[in-house]
């Protein structure tokens, strides 16, 4: 059942009827779905949650579509991992990894965009469009062609190959703009409100930051119904951070948990950190920056959401972390090692920050804390492309590989032990 | 006429050049600041600029080549 009742704007709190709409007429703050609350109350239970779908559609009563109907593709309810290694090495005593690398297109946007399409197939649309450099368009080419509908995925023109395949097997319009990052930027915006389709994270953007909200309720009914003392998200246009924090109060709202007092940080890498920043010159305001990181995924200049981010660091006693592009190799590395995932340069952004985070004492050893992995690594191989150790090259000879073996025992006895 | 939103940011001495008066002046658009946060080196204003789409444009080029920064009003579309 919908308990969606209207659009409010975040900033004066005007209403609107629950359309294709993103910005406040009068005050150009962003909208925010409004729900009936008081109607979910005793209605939306543990036990109704438990007996849905093993899917992020488990919540359906607390997601802004107004049928009971969505494109199911079985995202979400991912594996919620206790990570022993990685704590043992950085210190940590109960980590956890929200292992969103296997959503149906390999990343977290699968919820979002789940989400927008069913709004958007709802509200009448029969385009979905984006624009996008990898992720947020594979997702939106695969639930297009779920649904039926039509995809038009803008992108930069100097785009790699690589990158555009994970989205062109499933035969949407590409439209390759040649132009800067910028002006792919502007002319998206300005498309939206001269074309009848659906753009996820423009016209149906309320609806489409919803679906992030679903990492926070998995994360807490994995937990036992309990929320975690401390979060560590990605941060590029905030939203993910907001809303997993979000979906941590609504909980509370509805009795399903206890009230959080769960700390939310929240990670950038050093050549895109408008929000963290911020945070650090302790500044509300915002500074929009031109990226230049490997962490492609998080490259977002301007971000939307930001001041929100930062305004829930502030309510939730987190902090922010910007780390380096070497960091951020040396983070995909670490995690793979110890846990055995391969996260994209998003995940290496956000197990750098952590460590950081641990070693300046801001997460302590005893807390509960949960580190969102958003995306797979096969995304973006070439990351740690010539990072890694290489392969053993030897003869099909018992005695060649035997040499070789001895070499790699007297390289690792040689070795420093780690601690 | 159409109407474009945008917004606007002043890094440094920029804050202090008249940029918005001198576009109306030099530009067939007619610009009315919705909202602004103006610091001594910092600032940026959301803007509304009404013209003939190409006068906009080059209105706003203009602006740019004066070192304004010119955004979306929504931040940032394109997502990774």
């Amino acid at each position: 059942m919908s308990y969606m009742t209207a659009l409010h704007c975040r900033e004066c709190g005007r209403e609107y009827e629950p359309g294709p709409l993103h910005v406040c007429e009068f005050c150009f703050g962003p909208l925010e779905v409004t729900y009936d609350y008081d109607g979910m109350r005793g209605k939306v239970t543990r036990k109704r949650i438990e007996s849905g779908p093993p899917t992020m559609w488990r919540y359906i009563d607390l997601l802004p579509i107004a049928g009971d109907d969505p494109i199911e593709m079985g995202t979400g309810f991912t594996p919620l991992l206790r990570a022993e290694n990685l704590g043992r090495e950085l210190g940590l005593d109960e980590l956890y990894l929200k292992n969103d690398c296997v959503n149906p297109t390999w990343s977290f946007k699968d919820r979002v965009v789940g989400v927008a399409a069913t709004r958007a197939r709802e509200l009448g649309f029969t385009t979905l469009a984006c624009a996008s450099t990898g992720n947020l368009a594979n997702s939106v080419s695969a639930h297009a062609a779920k649904a039926g509908m039509d995809a038009i995925v803008f992108i930069p023109s100097d785009l790699e190959q690589s990158k555009i395949l994970g989205s062109a097997i499933y035969a949407p319009t590409l439209v390759a703009v040649n132009g800067s990052y910028d002006d792919v930027n502007r002319l998206c915006s300005e498309l939206a409100g001269r074309y009848p389709w659906a753009f996820v994270n423009i016209n149906v953007r309320p609806y489409y930051a919803e679906g992030s909200k679903t990492l926070g309720y998995e994360v807490a009914e994995q937990l036992g119904w309990q929320a975690p003392d401390h979060c560590v998200v990605p941060m590029a246009s905030g939203s993910l951070y907001t809303k997993i924090w979000k979906g941590l109060t609504e909980l509370h709202r509805l009795g399903l948990i206890d009230e959080p007092h769960t700390r939310m940080s929240g990670a950038q890498a050093e050549g895109c950190s408008p929000i963290a920043t911020a945070w650090m010159g302790g500044t509300m305001n915002i500074r929009p920056q031109r990226p230049n990181t490997i962490a492609k995924s998080l490259a977002i200049g301007n971000p939307a959401d930001g001041y929100y981010a930062l305004k829930t660091m502030q309510e939730t006693n987190g902090a922010a972390a910007a780390v380096s592009d070497d960091e951020v190799v040396e983070g995909m590395k670490l995690l793979a090692r110890t846990e055995g995932i391969f996260a994209e340069t998003a995940g290496g952004v956000t197990i750098a920050a952590l460590k950081r985070l641990v070693q300046s004492g801001v997460i302590r050893r005893g807390e509960r804390t949960v580190v969102f992995i958003t995306g797979a690594g096969l995304k973006t191989p070439d990351a740690v492309m010539g990072r890694l150790a290489a392969s053993l090259d030897i003869e099909a000879t018992v005695e060649s590989f035997e040499a070789a073996k001895r070499e790699v025992d007297a390289r690792v006895s040689a070795a420093p032990a780690t601690a | 006429m159409v109407r474009k939103r945008v917004r606007f940011t002043f890094e440094g001495d920029l804050v202090k050049d008249p940029v918005i008066w001198q576009m109306g002046r030099d530009f067939a658009v007619v610009t009315n600041i919705r909202m602004a946060d103006v610091e001594e080196r910092y600032g940026w204003v959301i803007l509304e600029v009404d013209g003939e789409p190409d006068e906009i444009d080059r209105a706003i080029a203009w602006a740019e080549t004066k070192g304004v920064r010119v955004d979306p009003i929504t931040g940032d579309v394109v997502e990774g």
